[in-house]
């Protein structure tokens, strides 16, 4: 248990780094640590036999959360020529106010919901939430496209990590959780992306304004 | 009482005698001599009772509602001090400003004006000892109009007229919410004495007390400076008199601080949690807004002004975390709340008094309170100088003085908070602590400023170079409020147990649990008095180090180093606008800068401007828009009056018509 | 007797700090570098020299140093030793170590206005900004300690080490404390101690125009600062008082020293930030002692 909300901790970290960081490349790399804390998850609920199903889901989502997509996302970072520099809406240390706002909202709303008793380890439902909360975050309140896809995948690894208590349990949807990611990632982050900037010359969706009449 | 009522009769005696025709020298002695005599037997009369005790007296007067119903209780008696300190000081302080304004027959207002005075500080006793609604109304008008006569001293200029017109409206929108409040309660409660309405808040014969809560807070709060009522402040303290000011930052502003107790009180029991928690973040936001926007002042009394903001706003929080106490049971949040907040404005009084009387001798001696037009006044004004440091250490809330002993006392309130069960009222008592760490630090820059740059380094005009220090007649009130001041820095475990008794007071208290709450604050406070006595002893000691070094060593007096620049002037001197550049960088918004660059484009601009101004922005955005929607409107109306008489009467049967056709 | 001698350690131990820093760098950097105790020397001689005092200054120019030097020594006399109490302690007591922590400040601010130099005031004009924001963070580091151990007072705080198991969000506390000595001791990459340019300066231009016993004791008291930071960061993590008490003061001292090597070190790889990103690290650590201190009450 010690080790499991030192990953939910770790994870809350993550997650204040995505709100403060300054670089591109940077955000690209705290995708692939959320990834690496995220394949821990499933192991931690691992139902007493069935360690083999675990341990494949584990892998598998190191590989497409930890790997995949970083690598994805520093490919297309280094095609297309983007300043380095993250572009915010909204200042970074007002950022990291409303992700420790975030993290608030989360643990009072943990005491709201009507969960079953036992279904959540502590730190869990919160370290999800903030997830989510700090992806959204993103997507909002910085200017490029690519910000707001990282924002998206982060939204999503929160919402994976909401499932993994339900893992040990025969996880088909967990499984189909994972391919979605796939899925949005490849056709947003691969086509969408690469469209914009051909399009627009530039990945700043401030400029979509200007498609207004 | 009977020191209260000798009070109030000597001051009545030195209005009268302001106005009297005997003589215009005579008479502009008599008025501050009756105020300064009227502040003495009041303070004689605190000073010799016990605070704890209570008394009270019914006269009869002839109006058909009310009574003339006054007390004094331990509440009124810590709100009455500041206003007996600094009556006396400032009467002092006034006539030697104002004595060399009596060359002109026709224009000699001193008489009037010390009238006032001694109506201000009347009405001010009164409302404190008023036992009765409508007593209390009345005296709360008496007290809110006399300063629009005082205010105006100077209104030869345009700025002081319309800071008149300010003060005006602001006293009386507030005025119309206490009269709202009181009117509302009396409904609900059948009787006017405070006695009856309390009660009735008992009793639960109150229709809607939230609204009565929000009535006394919009009310008192406009009196007191909180955002968003706190405009007038800015443009008031720098438009009056400087002796004038000191009694109304000191003794004035503490009547909102006394109306909403006074209401919280009566409203007693109702008390609803959240009027805690609203009360607690509005005095934590108007502490950091304040504070703020006084960081980005460039003229001494605008920043005097916004910081008196800062201070209210502590002592509001305090209030508030009283209230929070009381209704959680709680005894130590609320003890150590109300008594915290009570310390705090009595030291606030002390030290901005001082603070507004020094700022009054820089106007007199160099002629201006902008920053850009003062500079090395702590070698021409030495006195004032060092007063001014010595109170700017108090209000930044800086050991060995007072000012620290107060925020220790609002602090221990939060840290009792985190007894409170829940995650979030933990979570709100540690942010509230959080931001007073905040407000101490900025408070600490912007007194650094205000004394630095006025008082140190080398004088930025010809004025401030030939400033003339004042007379023994216009320091003798500084040195009494410096010696007040050292005086409840060394007795501020005693000061803690005077603001405890009027807290003790407060209904609904447990008293037990209170007083070891209060005697554990106590013990606090004799450590913090070792450490600055430790403190005290360390200064003098590196002090007499170093003079004993440098005079077997030698000492050397060069031009400042300016690495090799050819031709410095003072003007080159960090200022107002440039101090607070960094802060700006991170905290432009809240602090209510705005620069506008004029320069050339292009590098090597041969033309450049850059102008740093720091307006209101609620009063731009919010209140001048307000009026003058209001005065469009009110124009818009003017087509009704057109002077053609047939047409009034045509009203006037119109009128009569309607009446008949709806009556019947 | 106990808690004298802790002070006593810190009057004596103080300036070998600095030396150590200045050491670390100096071998990180391939030079040799100035001896260890180089402070004490500069502390001689400085008591020895006379002083060339600007003519614009007042009284304050010395006052200034006297009282910022009092108030950190007063500041000490509230931090506990290893394994021992401070020599006065009561609830809320780092509250007043901030705010005389504050008045040293002043004293600086002040005696630099003194001077009626712009490069002076530059520099009291960043000190005033950026410490008004390491204030918050300040607390609310103390406010998790004290949300751990359960105590108001320092001495209750510090050298409870980590209660039971390895909690990961206390682990934040000297991290952060250790950017705080970064941000209030001007040490890079907030502020670069070793030149006296007007791009890099924060604490050095405040001191420009001071000599002789002024600067001695500006030096001390930046010293005994140093001290006292390194002090905080080592007794949040040091469980001193489970510990004997000549390893407890063994294992203090020696972590003060890592504490100073790990300054060295980190002045030698990083560069000093820029102005405007001074706030964004102190703004980073305030979120992570947020983070910490919520995490903490949550339990």
């Amino acid at each position: 248990m010690e080790l499991f909300s030192s990953v939910m901790v770790a994870l809350i970290c993550v997650n204040l780094g995505y709100l403060a960081v300054t670089r591109l490349r940077s955000l690209a790399r705290l995708t692939a640590v959320q990834g690496v804390l995220l394949s821990l998850a499933p192991l931690l609920f691992a139902a007493p036999g069935d360690h083999g199903h675990a341990l494949f889901l584990s892998l598998g989502v190191l590989a497409i959360k930890g790997i995949g997509f970083p690598w994805l996302l520093a490919r297309t970072l280094s095609r297309l020529e983007v300043n380095p520099v993250v572009e915010p809406y909204l200042g970074y240390n007002l950022s990291l106010l409303a992700g420790v706002s975030g993290l608030l909202f989360s643990l009072w709303l943990e005491t709201r919901l009507p969960f079953p008793p036992g279904l959540f380890p502590p730190l869990l439902f919160p370290a999800a939430l903030t997830s989510i909360f700090t992806g959204l975050t993103l997507v909002v309140a910085r200017q490029k496209a690519v910000t707001q896809v990282i924002g998206y995948l982060a939204a999503e690894n929160g919402i994976f990590l909401l499932g993994t208590p339900l893992s040990g349990q025969g996880s088909v949807w967990l499984e189909l959780s994972v391919l979605l990611d796939v899925f949005v990632a490849v056709f947003v982050m691969g086509i969408a992306l690469h469209h914009i900037s051909k399009t627009f010359e530039s990945i700043d969706v401030g400029r979509f304004c200007t498609l207004r009449d | 009482m009977e020191f209260f009522g000798a009070s109030l009769l000597l001051y009545l005696l030195g209005a009268v005698c302001a106005l009297c025709p005997v003589g215009r020298e005579l008479a502009a002695r008599l008025g501050p001599l009756g105020a300064l005599a009227g502040s003495l037997a009041g303070l004689a009369g605190i000073l010799r009772a016990p605070v704890s005790a209570a008394s009270q007296i019914i006269l009869p007067w002839g109006l058909p509602v009310g009574s003339l119903s006054l007390g004094l209780d331990p509440a009124s008696r810590l709100f009455l001090l500041p206003v007996y300190v600094l009556g006396a000081a400032c009467a002092v302080s006034g006539a030697a400003a104002l004595s060399g304004h009596g060359e002109h027959a026709c224009r000699d207002r001193r008489g009037p004006h010390w009238f006032f005075f001694n109506v201000l500080l009347a009405g001010l006793c009164l409302v404190m000892a008023a036992r009765d609604a409508v007593c209390f109304l009345l005296a709360w008008e008496i007290m809110s109009l006399a300063p629009f006569f005082l205010i105006s001293f100077h209104d030869d200029e345009a700025e002081v007229r319309e800071a008149t017109w300010v003060y005006l409206v602001a006293a009386h929108l507030g005025a119309v919410c206490v009269i709202a409040f009181f009117a509302a309660f009396w409904a609900g409660a059948g009787a006017t004495g405070f006695d009856a309405l309390a009660g009735a808040a008992a009793g639960g014969r109150l229709a809607a007390p939230s609204v009565l809560f929000l009535l006394a807070l919009v009310g008192f709060g406009a009196k007191i400076g909180l955002p968003p009522f706190h405009i007038w402040l800015p443009d008031v303290y720098p438009a009056a008199p400087s002796h004038v000011t000191a009694v109304m930052s000191g003794g004035m502003i503490n009547v909102g601080v006394y109306g909403l107790w006074r209401a919280l009180e009566l409203l007693g029991p109702t008390a609803a949690p959240w009027w805690g928690w609203t009360v607690a973040g509005i005095g934590i936001a108007a502490a950091l807004s304040g504070i703020l926007q006084a960081l980005a002042q460039g003229n001494l009394k605008r920043l005097l002004a916004y910081s008196s903001v800062e201070n209210m706003g502590l002592v509001c929080l305090g209030l508030g975390l009283g209230l929070v106490g009381r209704s959680s049971g709680n005894e130590t949040i609320a003890v150590l709340g109300f008594a915290g907040a009570v310390f705090h404005m009595l030291n606030h009084a002390v030290f901005k008094g001082l603070l507004f009387l020094c700022a009054g001798e820089v106007l007199h001696a160099v002629g201006s309170v902008g920053i850009a037009h003062l500079g090395g006044l702590g070698k021409r004004l030495p006195a004032v100088g060092a007063l001014f440091t010595l109170a700017s250490l108090g209000i930044a809330g800086l050991p060995p003085l007072s000012g620290f002993a107060g925020e220790l006392v609002l602090a221990l309130a939060l840290l009792s908070g985190f007894d409170l069960p829940g995650l979030l009222p933990r979570v709100a008592m540690a942010a509230m602590l959080a931001a007073l760490a905040g407000v101490g630090g900025f408070a600490l820059a912007a007194f650094a400023k205000a004394s630095g740059l006025a008082f140190l380094g080398e004088p930025r005009t010809p004025a401030a170079a030939r400033a003339v220090p004042a007379g023994r007649e216009a320091m003798a009130p500084l040195y009494f409020l410096a010696a007040v001041a050292a005086l409840a820095a060394a007795c501020s475990p005693g000061l803690l147990a005077l603001a405890g008794q009027a807290a003790l007071d407060f209904p609904g208290l447990d008293p037990a649990p209170a007083r070891a709450a209060l005697a554990m604050a106590g013990g606090v406070l004799w450590s913090v008095l070792a450490i600055s006595a430790c403190l005290l002893g360390f200064v003098a000691a590196f002090l007499l180090l170093r003079s004993r070094l440098l005079a077997a060593n030698g000492l050397r007096r060069q031009p400042t180093w300016g690495c090799g620049y050819a031709a410095p002037t003072a003007r080159i001197q960090y200022g107002s606008g440039s101090f607070v550049e960094p802060t700006a960088k991170i905290l432009g918004l809240p602090m209510g800068l705005s620069r506008r660059l004029d320069m050339d484009a292009g590098y090597f601009p041969a033309r450049g401007a850059l102008a740093v101004a720091s307006p209101d922005r609620i009063k731009l955005r919010l209140f001048t828009p307000l009026f003058e929607a209001v005065g469009r409107a009110c124009d818009a109306l003017k087509v009704v009056q057109h002077g053609r008489v047939h047409l009034y009467i045509l009203y006037v049967l119109a009128t009569v018509i309607l009446l008949l056709a709806w009556k019947l | 007797m106990h808690t004298l001698a802790h002070l006593l350690l810190a009057l004596l131990l103080a300036p070998l700090v600095p030396g150590v820093i200045n050491r670390v760098k100096a071998r990180m950097a391939g030079r040799t570098g100035r001896p260890l105790l180089q402070t004490y020397y500069d502390l001689a001689k400085l008591l020895h020299k006379g002083s060339v005092i600007s003519q614009t200054s007042g009284w304050v120019l010395g006052a200034g140093p006297a009282v910022s030097l009092a108030a950190i020594l007063c500041a000490l006399l509230l931090l506990p030793g290893a394994g021992t109490d401070a020599p006065v302690r009561f609830a809320g007591d780092f509250m007043l170590m901030a705010y005389l922590l504050g008045l040293s400040r002043l004293g600086l601010v002040l005696s630099a206005l003194d001077t009626g130099s712009s490069f002076e005031g530059m520099g009291a004009s960043r000190e005033a900004a950026f410490s008004a924001l390491a204030e918050p963070v300040l607390f609310l580091c103390f406010l998790s300690l004290s949300a751990d151990t359960g105590s108001f007072s320092l001495s209750g705080m510090l050298g409870a080490g980590l209660a039971g198991a390895v909690d990961t969000q206390r682990l934040f506390l000297p991290v952060i404390l250790f950017v705080l000595l970064l941000a209030e001791n001007s040490r890079i990459p907030v502020d670069d101690p070793n030149t006296h340019l007007e791009l890099t300066m924060i604490h050095e231009v405040m001191v420009l125009d001071h000599a002789g016993p002024d600067m001695a004791h500006i030096v001390y008291g930046a010293s005994l600062k140093l001290w006292l930071f390194a002090a905080l960061t080592v007794l949040s993590v040091l469980p001193a008082r489970d510990m004997a008490a000549p390893a407890a003061w063994a294992a203090f001292v020696g972590g003060v020293f890592l504490v100073a090597v790990a300054v060295g070190v980190t002045e030698s790889i990083m560069a000093r930030l820029r102005m405007e990103r001074v706030p964004r690290l102190l703004g980073g650590a305030g979120a992570l002692a947020a983070l910490s201190l919520v995490l903490m009450v949550w339990r």
